[in-house]
């Protein structure tokens, strides 16, 4: 993958800086990002050095100073940014019940009923172009945490984290299903193909995942996010699955998405009970940030399907 | 804190989950055979993945899951 576009004065001189492997950060450090979406692509970009970097960037990149300092400026205007719009505290009582009765109470906008009956195939294929900056690393934010956590939530998230790795088959590796799906649809397959063709609100669900997972203080934050997308993922995908097999895509990308029908009703459990659960048993300070991790993942999915259902005009 | 680790867990309002290997057999006689770490069998019923849960659970009122 390249750098991407920049979208502002700040990601414009980042980039170029990164490109060209400067070592005068001064400038770029200095430059204040225009608007969120510059802010959100200089920040994905940087995220990115931790995972699989691009081909016009220099490795060693990744822990340069003052790109760390950078990252730190930005993504804490992010937490503040995320910490503002969430409820504050958490619901009283027992954690499971809490925690599925907390996301069963937010309401919110649904792509995938959208697509279930009435996105056309040109809609649906802007969609997977939006999800590929995800899929095709999925469950990758989650990685971060098996070494941050306790032995026994460790072992619970791994026991997800392996399903979702293909349980050792590179070839039912998920986000691998993913590429497969979008080849057959006609789709660019490479990771971060699509990257500079997403809206803000896409970059926003992307560096939720990133901030925390690479910020150990925040894991609370990443096992309630990452309980939260699995509890809100069977049905909808099962919608997405239908209004797909509507408009005749190709059986790899329905596959994808029937796998996780059933996949997530497992994960979902899992990630609440096992995950989270044991998380919170041996952290109990923790609890606030679970569900603000939560809260993210749902609020961060309303708003990007408002977005995509404005641009639909549904 | 228990040293036992469960091999079926009966969630709350939910799924049976089964780690391991198993061929389940539903309510008309067909096997199904598991195919991941661990699997979420439907007790309420209404699953449209029959033996497996798909989560419609969620969308039944708690008092009438099974």
């Amino acid at each position: 993958m390249l750098t991407p576009k920049g979208r502002g004065s700040l990601s414009e001189i980042v980039f170029e800086g990164m490109r060209a492997g400067t070592t005068s950060w001064k400038p770029a450090l200095r430059t204040l990002a225009d608007d969120d979406e510059d802010l959100h692509i200089t920040l994905w970009a940087l995220y990115e050095l931790h995972y699989r970097g691009f081909d016009d960037v220099d490795d060693a990149l990744e822990w340069q100073p003052e790109l760390i300092e950078l990252r730190r400026s930005l993504e804490t205007t992010f937490e503040h940014v995320l910490r503002d719009r969430a409820p504050s505290g958490s619901p009283d009582g027992a954690f499971a019940a809490s925690f599925f009765d907390f996301v069963a109470d937010h309401d919110g906008p649904s792509v995938a009923s959208y697509v279930h009956r009435d996105a056309d195939r040109e809609q649906v294929l802007e969609l997977l172009r939006m999800r590929s900056i995800y899929h095709l690393k999925e469950s990758d934010p989650s990685a971060w945490l098996v070494p941050r956590v306790s032995n026994r939530t460790k072992a619970a998230l791994m026991e997800l984290q392996f399903d979702e790795y293909g349980g050792g088959d590179p070839t039912a590796l998920h986000a691998e299903l993913f590429a497969r799906g979008m080849d057959d649809c006609g789709l660019r397959a490479e990771y971060g193909a699509y990257i500079d063709d997403v809206p803000l609100e896409v970059l926003e669900e992307n560096n939720a995942m990133s901030l925390f997972g690479l910020n150990r203080r925040l894991r609370g934050a990443a096992l309630g996010h990452l309980a939260a997308f699995e509890v809100t993922s069977s049905l909808p995908s099962r919608r997405l699955a239908q209004g797909m097999t509507r408009l005749g895509l190709p059986d790899s990308m329905i596959g994808y998405y029937l796998e996780h029908v059933e996949a997530d009703a497992v994960h979902e459990q899992l990630a609440v009970r096992t995950i989270c659960g044991s998380l919170l048993d041996d952290e109990p300070a923790l609890r606030d940030d679970v569900f603000l991790g939560a809260f993210t993942c749902l609020d961060l999915e309303d708003r990007f399907a408002r977005r995509m259902l404005d641009v639909w005009a549904a | 804190m228990t040293d036992e680790h469960p091999s079926i867990i009966l969630c709350a309002d939910g799924p049976i989950l089964v780690r391991g290997d198993h061929l389940v057999q539903d309510s008309e006689g067909g096997l199904h055979r598991t195919t991941r770490p661990v699997s979420a069998v439907c007790r309420c019923g209404k699953s449209g993945s029959q033996p497996w849960c798909d989560g419609t659970h969620k969308v039944i009122p708690k008092a009438k899951r099974a």
